[in-house]
C-alpha cells in the first residue's frame, strides 16, 4: 500500500483514507497489518509486509490463543478474548508462526523489502 | 440425537472368535440424557444405562472419579459460571454412595493458569473429602514460566512436566503429560524423554496388573484436524502391549467418547464447565453454546469402578443435570 503523496493536513488525509476504505476496512495505514483470529483461524492466514510492519493480532474467540514462531524470533502470552499481541519485523524473511495451545493452528508473515 | 448409537448390551458389536473387534472397534457418543455404564471384558464391550446399572447390586470394587476440564475462570457465553457448575459438580461426587477411593483430573483445572483459578478450584475441589491426581492441560501452563506454577502447586513428586506413575488397590495408574512442547501444526506430545520413563515404569510390572493411563489430550487419534489426538500416542501404547487390562482416561475434547482396541478401553469424560462440538459439526472446536437449560445435561463426572478377579471395568458418565 502507497503512502499518501497529498499536500494536505494529516486529518485531511486520515478522513480521506477512512472515506476511500469504507468503515469495515482494518489497513488503514500503510505501515500496520492485523491478522484476526476467529473459530481457531488466523486471518489472513498469510500475510507479506515490508521491514519495519507492525503486525497485531487480535483473538475474537472464546477461548485464549496464543501466537508463537517456530523460530521463536516472537512468543506471546495467552490472548483472551479480545486480546492482542503486535510484533514489528525489522529483518526480512519468512516467519512460520502458530498457537502453542491449539497447535493445528498455524500461519506466516513473509517480511520483504518493497519493489 | 446424533447419528451414533447409543450402546447397550442389545447393540454390542459383533466380535470375532477370540472376542476381539479388531475392525470395528467400539466408538461412541453420548450428548445428553442418562449416563452410560461401561463393562469391558477381555476386549468384549457391553453398556447398560445408567438406571440399570445404579440398580444392579453394587460389587465390591476399586471405585475412583475423574473429573476434567472444569477451566475455572471461564466466563464467556457457553457457560457464564464454570466455577458453579465444577461446585456442582463435587457436591454430585459428595452425594455417592460408595466414596471413591480419590479422584483423577484429567487437566485445564483452571482457564489461565491465573493464581486465583488454581485457589478457586483447590478450595472447592478440595470438599469432595478425597485424594486427587492431576496432570495439566494446555489451560494450565500459561503462567509466565510456562508450568512453573502449575508444578509448584500439583507436581510435587512428579517427573519432567508432572508425570508420575502410583498402585492402589492391584491397579498401576499412570499420569502423563502431553500438553507441552507442541509442535505447528501438530497434535499432543509426550516427548522421549516421558516415553523413556513410561517404558522403563512399566517394565518390572506382570502383564496381569491392571493399567490405568490418564493424560489431558486423547492418546489416541480422534479428530487430528482439530488436534485432537497424540502424535507419539502409539508408541506410549505399544510399551503397553502386553498388558491385559489397559485403561486410557482422557478429557480435553468436553464430551465423552470411548473406543475399545484389543486389550485397551479408551474413555473421555466430559468438561465440568462447557461443551465442544462433535468433531467436524462446527467451523471449530470452540465453547458450544447451548439453548437454555441444555448446558448441564453436556456437563459432568465418571466414576471407574474395577472388580478385582473376573476383571470388568465400568465406567458411569453422569451428567449434571437429566
Amino acid at each position: 500500500m502507497k503512502q499518501s503523496p497529498l499536500p494536505l493536513p494529516p486529518q485531511v488525509a486520515v478522513l480521506a483514507i477512512c472515506l476511500a476504505f469504507g468503515a469495515l476496512a482494518t489497513p488503514a495505514a500503510a505501515e500496520d497489518v492485523t491478522v484476526s483470529i476467529d473459530n481457531f483461524t488466523f486471518t489472513p492466514a498469510e500475510v507479506t509486509v515490508t521491514p519495519g510492519t507492525t503486525v497485531t493480532w487480535v483473538n475474537n474467540d472464546d477461548i485464549p490463543h496464543t501466537v508463537v514462531d517456530k523460530k521463536q524470533a516472537f512468543r506471546s502470552k495467552a490472548l483472551d478474548t479480545e486480546g492482542k499481541f503486535s510484533f514489528t519485523f525489522t529483518t526480512a524473511g519468512d516467519y512460520s508462526y502458530f498457537c502453542s495451545l491449539h497447535p493445528h493452528m498455524v500461519g506466516k508473515v513473509i517480511v520483504k523489502a518493497g519493489g | 440425537m446424533s447419528r451414533h448409537e447409543r450402546p447397550s448390551s442389545e447393540t454390542a458389536p459383533r466380535l470375532d472368535a477370540d472376542g476381539i473387534d479388531r475392525r470395528g472397534f467400539l466408538e461412541c457418543m453420548t450428548w445428553a440424557g442418562t449416563g452410560i455404564l461401561w463393562s469391558i471384558s477381555g476386549g468384549v464391550a457391553s453398556g447398560v444405562g445408567l438406571g440399570r446399572a445404579l440398580a444392579a447390586e453394587p460389587q465390591k470394587a476399586l471405585t475412583f472419579l475423574q473429573i476434567s476440564d472444569s477451566h475455572v475462570g471461564f466466563d464467556k457465553a457457553a457457560n457464564p459460571d464454570a466455577l458453579g457448575t465444577l461446585r456442582e459438580a463435587v457436591a454430585r461426587i459428595r452425594t455417592l454412595k460408595e466414596k471413591p477411593a480419590f479422584m483423577i483430573h484429567t487437566g485445564d483445572i483452571s482457564h489461565l493458569s491465573k493464581d486465583k483459578e488454581f485457589d478457586d478450584a483447590d478450595q472447592i475441589i478440595k470438599e469432595a473429602g478425597i485424594p486427587v491426581f492431576y496432570v495439566p492441560g494446555e489451560h494450565d501452563l500459561l503462567d509466565d514460566g510456562q508450568g512453573k506454577a502449575y508444578l509448584d502447586r500439583y507436581g510435587k513428586g512428579a517427573k519432567g512436566a508432572g508425570w508420575y506413575s502410583y498402585d492402589h488397590g492391584g491397579v498401576h495408574f499412570i499420569a502423563l503429560v502431553n500438553v507441552v512442547n507442541l509442535k505447528a501444526g501438530g497434535l499432543g506430545n509426550l516427548g522421549t524423554e516421558q516415553l523413556e520413563w513410561l517404558e522403563n515404569d512399566v517394565a518390572g510390572l506382570p502383564s496381569s496388573t491392571p493399567l490405568v493411563v490418564f493424560a489431558h489430550i486423547p492418546l489416541w487419534t480422534v479428530y487430528p484436524e482439530w488436534g485432537w489426538g497424540t502424535a507419539d500416542g502409539l508408541e506410549a501404547l505399544s510399551y503397553l502391549k502386553r498388558f491385559g487390562s489397559v485403561t486410557v482416561l482422557n478429557g480435553h475434547i468436553h464430551q465423552v467418547m470411548q473406543k475399545v482396541e484389543g486389550n485397551v478401553s479408551f474413555h473421555t469424560a466430559r468438561s465440568t464447565a462447557f461443551p465442544q462440538p462433535a468433531p467436524g459439526t462446527a467451523p471449530s472446536p470452540g465453547p458450544l453454546k447451548l439453548p437454555a437449560g441444555e448446558l448441564k445435561k453436556n456437563l459432568g463426572i465418571a466414576t471407574v469402578n474395577f472388580v478385582r478377579g473376573s476383571e470388568p471395568l465400568a465406567i458411569i458418565d453422569t451428567p449434571l443435570e437429566g
